[in-house]
């Protein structure tokens, strides 16, 4: 049995752990330090060129403006509203792209029939269509809702056919050897099989549905972060443009983390959703 | 198209038969239909007395009989190594605690006992195939059906896993049909041999072989195993 020793050597797999460790570490010391440079030499540009604060604002400014946003109700209505078309929007892309999704993977003739039509709206570019969709819904809050959902939409349901459609052979023989029922196969092989690629779907679709939210609000309404931002604009409120950015880009750090965290839960077997 | 033509073969109880034969003769496809996964499409199956197709339905209590193990391992890979073998019992609705124990023996049995709670990515080829053993021995099935099971695997690690799966085969009092293209390790394994012949895959002639159990690797040097190893390769290079 030298050949197929069963015991693993336990310091080497402990010293591979520790470097491990080590390495993923990494970012933690180099992100704060990159983004310190960077606001180093803007606020190095900013003292040096004279540059008009409508144009560039110097980071204190923005910092100042933002530390200001947070300290306003008005402002926290915005960013909740953007939040709520992006959770809403997402969710439905969500549960509509994946049940689809494993529909056409598993029904032939439903691929055949709908594949020209996904192409079609792929292709398409769907924030071209958010005009439409302010004159259809209005300029409230479903107008939003329905941008972000069509946006997220698209990568989660190719993602999920994909998934299903990647399932091993060799795992299908298992199941049916085992004489798996069909609802059997579903639960125990499809879905943890095809889990990676949504969840990646999902990872590619929150961040859409971000852009599509606040897009949405860009052209209509008064609500919300994009909203924001118009008045900013047009106010010449340049360093609060950039504060409004800041809460953005925050929103979406959370949105994408909180898909990393699906992804340990979900798949910690998963290359991808390992620590 | 056929693949096979006609073929009629018995396997007794806590025999060891070796399906034996040049690529395209159809042994992966005769064991595959033993298995339940190729309906045949004329003659009869039968496991344990019981029909394996009935009106074009696969039967469950001749499935219940049959255990498969394929060339790999196929283990899930969401599925630590404990409950990929007690993947059986769950689908057949068997509690928790009950099956984590039934895993537990059974991966004593097969030697990787230790590592239950192990994703499959984290153990060697060889170990992987011991668990797809204990997989399938999890349902205590009365016949072992195996599609070339170490095929995918290095020269040390299958000599180490032919002498283990004849102790498992001695231990579980299970009967085994075994695909393979190595003659040695069909010489090696079987109590008979089917030797089959290709272009369509037919039955060439059954060998028996005699040496007693527990075998060792130094059977092999012995001259009665190497004749017998001669003259199946010499049927082999005639007939493929």
């Amino acid at each position: 049995m030298t050949a197929d020793n069963p015991t693993p050597p336990p310091q080497l797999a402990a010293r591979r752990g520790f470097l491990a460790s080590r390495e993923a570490r990494i970012p933690w010391i180099t992100t704060p330090l990159l983004l310190a440079i960077i606001v180093l030499i803007w606020h190095a540009y900013v003292r040096m060129s004279g540059i008009s604060p409508f144009i560039l604002p110097a980071p204190g400014a923005v910092f100042a403006e933002w530390v200001a946003l947070l300290g306003n109700r008005r402002a926290w209505f915005h960013t909740g509203m953007t939040v709520y078309a992006t959770v809403v929007g997402f969710f439905w892309a969500a549960l509509i792209g994946v049940v689809l999704g494993v529909l056409i993977a598993r029904i032939r003739w439903l691929e055949l029939t709908l594949n020209p039509f996904i192409i079609a709206t792929q292709v398409i570019p769907k924030v071209a269509l958010v005009p439409l969709f302010v004159v259809w819904f209005g300029f409230g809050i479903t107008s939003k809702v329905i941008v972000a959902g069509v946006l997220a939409f698209f990568p989660i349901l190719t993602n999920t056919v994909l998934g299903v459609k990647s399932i091993d052979e060799g795992h299908r023989d298992v199941m049916t050897a085992l004489n798996a029922t069909r609802w059997q196969v579903f639960r125990r092989l499809e879905l943890p099989s095809a889990l990676p690629y949504i969840l990646t779907g999902f990872e590619v679709g929150i961040v859409l549905a971000i852009i599509g939210a606040v897009v949405g609000e860009y052209l209509g309404g008064n609500q919300g972060l994009g909203q924001l931002l118009i008045q900013a604009m047009n106010g010449f409120e340049t360093s609060q443009m950039f504060a409004v950015l800041i809460q953005m880009s925050l929103i979406g750090f959370a949105f994408y983390f909180a898909i990393g965290l699906l992804k340990r839960i979900l798949i910690p077997w998963h290359a991808t959703g390992a620590s | 198209m056929h693949a096979l033509s006609s073929t009629d073969l018995d396997v007794g109880s806590r025999e060891l038969v070796v399906l034996l034969g040049p690529s395209g003769c159809g042994k992966t496809t005769l064991l595959r239909m033993i298995g339940g996964l190729i309906e045949p499409t004329s003659g009869e199956l039968s496991i344990v007395g019981k029909p394996l197709w009935a009106r074009g339905e696969r039967q469950s209590e001749a499935l219940a009989d049959l255990g498969m193990v394929f060339q790999e391992a196929n283990l899930f890979p969401w599925l630590s190594i404990e409950d990929n073998i007690a993947l059986p019992l769950e689908l057949k609705g068997m509690r928790p605690a009950e099956r984590r124990a039934r895993a537990h023996d059974l991966m004593k049995l097969v030697g990787i006992g230790g590592f239950e709670r192990r994703w499959p990515r984290e153990l060697s080829g060889g170990m992987r195939q011991r668990a797809a053993i204990a997989r399938a021995l999890s349902y205590d099935p009365k016949i072992l059906l195996m599609d070339e099971p170490f095929g995918a695997l290095d020269a040390m690690t299958r000599d180490a896993l032919n002498i283990e799966l004849e102790r498992i085969f001695l231990a579980t009092e299970k009967s085994i049909v075994l695909v393979t293209h190595s003659i040695t390790e069909a010489v090696f394994l079987a109590d008979r041999i089917v030797l089959l012949s290709p272009r369509p895959g037919r039955i060439d002639r059954i060998v028996d072989v005699p040496f007693a159990r527990p075998r060792t690797l130094e059977l092999q040097a012995t001259t009665a195993f190497q004749e017998i190893v001669l003259s199946l390769r010499a049927r082999l290079a005639e007939i493929s």
